[in-house]
Order: C-alpha cells, then structure tokens, then sequence
C-alpha cells in the first residue's frame, strides 16, 4: 500500500475506462484505438504463445514448453473448478495419470496411433474420473478435497502393490508423434482452444449455473436443476482437460507409469493458479508459464522444488490472494487519479 | 485370537491418529491437511532431542509435545487465521504447509533404517496364546487414556465446554463470551499435541518414514468421514470398524489391501450415508 493513500487530504481514486458498459464483458466500441485496446492483449498472449517455440528452438526447451502446456491444461481445470464450480481439486496427478494410463493402454494394446488414443484417452480419462469422484459430489464442504488428495496416492499404491499395469516400471514404448513440430504447436494450439473456450463456456448459460452451484446451490436446486449433475459436468470438463495432458504426456516421453501419480501435478496448477490470479483462467496459464520453466532450474533440487512451490503457495495465500492477473487486469481497465477528501 | 487381539491394537492406533484431526476439524471446521506432516516432524524432532542433545527419553517426549502445541498454535495464529473462512484457501493453505514439511524432511534424507525411536518397555507378553510387543500393550493403554481424557475434558472443563459450544454453534458461542480465535488456537494446538503423541507411541513400532506423513494423514481422514467429520464418538467406533476390517484383509485376503481399506471405506460411507456414523448434527449441512 502506497503511504499516501492513507494521508487525509487525498486519496487515490479508481475508475473505470469509459469504454466499458455497466458490467465486465460489454464495451462500447466507437474508434480503432478502442478495438486494439481490446484486441490487443488477447492478441499478444496467442502471438507470444504461438511464437514460442520458434523463439526457443533448443530441444531441451521445445520438451519444457509442452510440459508447460500440460500444466496449463491441469490448471486451468483446477481454475474452473475451484472458481466457478466451487470444487478444490487437490489431485492434479489422479487425471493426469489416468490420461496418461489410458493412451499408453491403448496405444499399447489396440495398436492405436496418437490421432486416436489422445481422443479416446480425454474422453475416456473424464468418464472414469468422473465416476470416481461421482460420491463425493452430492456433498458440500470438504470431500471432494479429501477424496482427490487421496485418489493418486491410493492408485499408485495398487499398482506397486498389485504389480499391474507394468508395476514400478510402468509402460514402456508408446508411440511418440511423428514430428517434433507437431508435437510442440499441437498442444499450444489446445491451450489456446481450451483457454477461450472456457472463457466463452463460463459466461454462457451454463457458466451462470456453475456459479449458482458454487454460490449458492439452494436456489440452483430451487430452479429445478440437480446441482450433482452439474457439478459432474464441471468435473468431466476438468478431469478431461488433466486427462488429455496426461495422454500427451505418455505420447511425449513413450513412457507411462506411476510418477504420473507424483505430488508435481498436484501442487504446480493450485500454486499456478493462486499465484496468477484464480477465476481469471488467464491467470493459471501465466502462473504455469513462470512456474515450470522455474522448475527445470531447479531440477538438481529433488523435492525441494515441491516444497518451495508450497511455501510460495503459502506466502501468496496470506498476503496476496488476488494474483498477478486480477491485479494487472485492474491496472490495465481503469485509471486512477488523486482526489481531495 | 490373532485377529481380535491385533484389532484391537491397531483400532487404538487409528483412533489416536484421528483424534487429534476430527478435533480440529470439529471445532474450527478447519480441515487440517497437515496432520500427517505435524505427526512425522514430531517423530524426527524426538529422534533429534535422543541422538543429537542426548537428551533423555523422559525429558524429549514432553519436549516434543509441548513444541508441538506451540506450532500447531502458531499455524493458526499466524496463516490459517488469515484466511479463516475461505474454504479454497483453508485447504490450500494447510495442504501446502503439509507438503512443504514433508517434503522438505524427503529431502533432508530422513528416510531409510536409521530413524527409529526406542520403544519404551522392552520384551512382550501372551494373551490368550498370542505373542504382543509391551509397546503395543502401551499404545492401548494411552489410546485408552487418551479417550477417556478427552470425554473428561469436554464434559466436565471449562474450556473443554468452550471447544463442544463453538463446534456446535459458533456465533451462539461468541454471544455467550468465548472466544473463537483463541479456541480454534487451543484447538489446533491440542490437535497438534494429539498428533504428535500418537506419533510417539506408534513410532517405535517402526521406522520413521516420510510417506507415513500421508499414510495418517490419509487413515485420520478416512476414520473421521466415516465416523462423521466432528463427532469424537463416531471416530472412535469408525477406528475400530477400519482396524479390525484392515486386519481381516491382512489376514485372509492381502496385506498390500491395507489401504484399499480405507480408501473403499470413505467411497462406501459417501454413498450410502455421507454423514458418517454419527455425523447427525450437521447433516442437513453438508449435504445439499
């Protein structure tokens, strides 16, 4: 806080653009400059991402940038979940290695290529979670948490103890994509695609009941609607996207196996998403941005790195809950001048 | 013979795990997904005082415990109560302060056959033809003594009432003058304390290890949701339920089952009465 925010004599007022009408998403257009001041940031975050790889043509980088891409996809769902379904997923890892899992199994088994299996596993990914999880849904409170935190560390357990699914070693020799260009711009391109069309989905009809659930669910239920299946559709939507990073992630490394199910996944989207900014959705894909390619510095750390995400996690939470994006987004649509008290 | 004498064991083992959890948990509504974290540190910390100060066992076990109180006191006061009443955060916030501690210890190196504590009497007994370690025999008698202090002291003490008042009813107990503050600070410290004793009797029966952070962690969870999450009564018989079912499958199915048990456990209760046991208070609550 600024000290003279506090002196008596003035104080820093806040407006909003004139640009925009009454509420968030409705603008009144009149000039070219106005267009760009909408466009333009949109435009930058998918010119900067599609860039990427081109900027960083190193193989080492071209691997980091789609293990950012996973990230982002496990949290956006974490996002969209926690923020407009009102669901604290604390198991990242259970989608990713049920996504991963499944693509090897099919990869492995039916012979299937990746066109096929990165599908399959999204779809078949969400269902499975989704069923999974379907007994802690009709719930308030904190179950959902509770049983996410403890589904990817009960499966890993079964599959070492019940030595299935290729035991400790996992699956080994899924197939990889056949062209590291494809590999890298295929899941930028979902990013992108899950991005905005999550945007676009919570401020359709749908979104305003996903809200109503995580606000208050009375008057959803009021309304005629089950709050269950909602919830359920909002969990598919997530654990689908966290499947399909899962798949890709069996694809890119040819390797499937129970460090899917490792605490990583779990604890970079929620410290992502707390860092950028939870419910602007834009925001976790930034935290993921400066979070993983962190992460391969610290590499030499082991877990150390799990314990300094927590430990951001924690100062974040205390001291600056709203995150970068709210923050930026507040600085960029309104202005702010002194006025005399 | 087995099965009921080592049920009953490791029902007491569970019930001292959870105790401290559904505490916490039933006064503040504050899930503390630290639990598991809060038990091992305490573990290493006595490990610490024995074989680094050389400190003797008498002195290090009311050490621990006392420091134990005090961090689990300083948790609350200084991060939770920040964010008090924000479920995502509530979560959040514990879940990373638990994982920074475990994983921090991980990678420490405390891992591995070194770190054992020693039992407290040596040698075992028979009962009714079945060999059991004294130490066993002492983590019934503290489970034992433990129950029954708690009953005591929320029954019959004035902060123990305190702590029963603001799990009922939080705003008709700050009208009545208590404190919420300062009793979710008692609270998370005795929970803490709890924990941290259950890590003392427990330990010795095996090594200290990282993973069985989340183990408790897990098991406390499982035993309070079925139990009801809050009601003492329903974790102390949903321990004994999970503990003799845990032996069962030991015994006639697999012990890598071990737990599946209570995974399956939690999965069943949310089915079929996602209240718990006895869970009746808030039902109309937690279910939409």
């Amino acid at each position: 806080m600024n000290e003279q925010l506090t002196t008596p004599e003035r104080r820093k007022e806040r407006i909003d653009r004139g640009i925009k009408v009454r509420t968030e998403g409705i603008y009144a257009i009149s000039s070219w400059q106005e267009v760009a001041y909408l466009v333009l940031p949109r435009l930058v975050l998918i010119v900067g991402i599609l860039l990427l790889p081109l900027l960083m043509p190193s193989l080492y980088w071209g691997r980091v940038i789609s293990i950012v891409g996973i990230y982002v996809l496990l949290a956006l769902g974490f996002d969209f979940l926690a923020h407009y379904v009102g669901l604290v997923s604390l198991g990242g890892a259970f989608f990713i290695g049920v996504g991963g899992y499944l693509a090897a199994i099919l990869n492995k088994s039916l012979g299937l290529p990746p066109a096929l299996t990165l599908p399959m596993a999204t779809v078949g990914g969400a269902l499975i979670c989704t069923l999974l999880l379907l007994p802690a849904l009709p719930l308030r409170g904190v179950y959902f948490a509770i049983v996410t935190l403890m589904y990817p560390l009960a499966l890993m357990r079964i599959i070492e103890a019940l030595n299935i699914l290729g035991g400790t070693d996992g699956i080994l020799g899924v197939a990889s994509f056949p062209y590291r260009w494809l590999e890298q711009y295929l899941i930028l391109v979902i990013v992108i695609v899950a991005l905005f069309g999550l945007r676009r989905l919570v401020n359709e009809d749908i979104g305003l009941v996903f809200r109503g659930v995580k606000d208050n669910d009375q008057a959803v239920r009021a309304s005629g609607l089950s709050i269950t299946l909602y919830k359920a559709i909002g969990v598919f939507i997530a654990s689908g996207l966290g499947s399909l990073g899962g798949a890709y992630l069996s694809h890119i490394y040819m390797w499937s196996g129970i460090s899917q199910f490792a605490l990583d996944f779990s604890v970079i989207p929620i410290a992502a998403t707390v860092i950028g900014g939870g419910g602007t959705l834009v925001g976790p894909l930034l935290g993921c941005f400066i979070l993983v390619p962190l992460s391969e510095f610290l590499r030499a750390f082991g877990t150390l790195r799990i314990v300094i995400y927590a430990v951001i996690l924690v100062v974040f939470i205390m001291f600056r809950s709203e995150g970068i994006m709210v923050y930026a987004q507040r600085k960029y649509h309104q202005f702010e001048r002194w006025v005399k008290v | 013979m087995d099965i009921l004498i080592y049920g009953i064991i490791n029902s007491f083992s569970l019930a001292l795990m959870a105790i401290g959890f559904t505490l916490v948990y039933g006064i503040s509504r504050l899930p503390n997904f630290a639990h598991g974290a809060l038990y091992v540190v305490t573990g290493f910390g006595v490990w610490w005082f024995l074989n680094k100060l050389h400190l003797s066992y008498i002195v290090a076990i009311p050490l621990a415990l006392v420091l134990m109180g005090l961090i689990g006191a300083a948790i609350y006061r200084f991060v939770l109560i920040r964010v008090r009443g924000m479920a995502t955060s509530e979560i959040i916030a514990t879940y990373a302060l638990g994982l920074a501690v475990l994983e921090f210890l991980r990678w420490r190196g405390f891992r591995g056959m070194t770190y054992r504590l020693p039992v407290f009497v040596e040698g075992s007994i028979t009962i009714g033809g079945v060999p059991v370690d004294l130490q066993r025999v002492v983590v019934v008698g503290i489970g034992i003594v433990v129950v029954t202090f708690m009953w005591l002291f929320t029954h019959y003490n004035k902060t123990g009432l305190a702590l029963r008042g603001m799990a009922q009813d939080e705003h008709a107990a700050m009208m009545l003058g208590i404190d919420s503050d300062w009793m979710a600070v008692i609270a998370m410290g005795m929970g803490s304390i709890l924990a941290g004793l259950s890590a003392i009797a427990l330990l010795p029966l095996g090594n200290i290890v990282v993973e069985a952070g989340y183990n408790v962690l897990i098991l406390s969870i499982a035993v309070c949701i079925v139990g009801g999450l809050g009601s003492w009564v329903g974790a102390i018989i949903a321990s004994f339920m999970i503990g003799f079912l845990q032996i069962i499958t030991v015994a006639y199915i697999q012990s890598h089952f071990h737990m599946v048990v209570a995974l399956l456990a939690i999965i069943i209760t949310l089915i079929l009465k996602p209240s718990g046991l006895f869970g009746r208070q808030k039902e109309l609550e937690e279910r939409v």
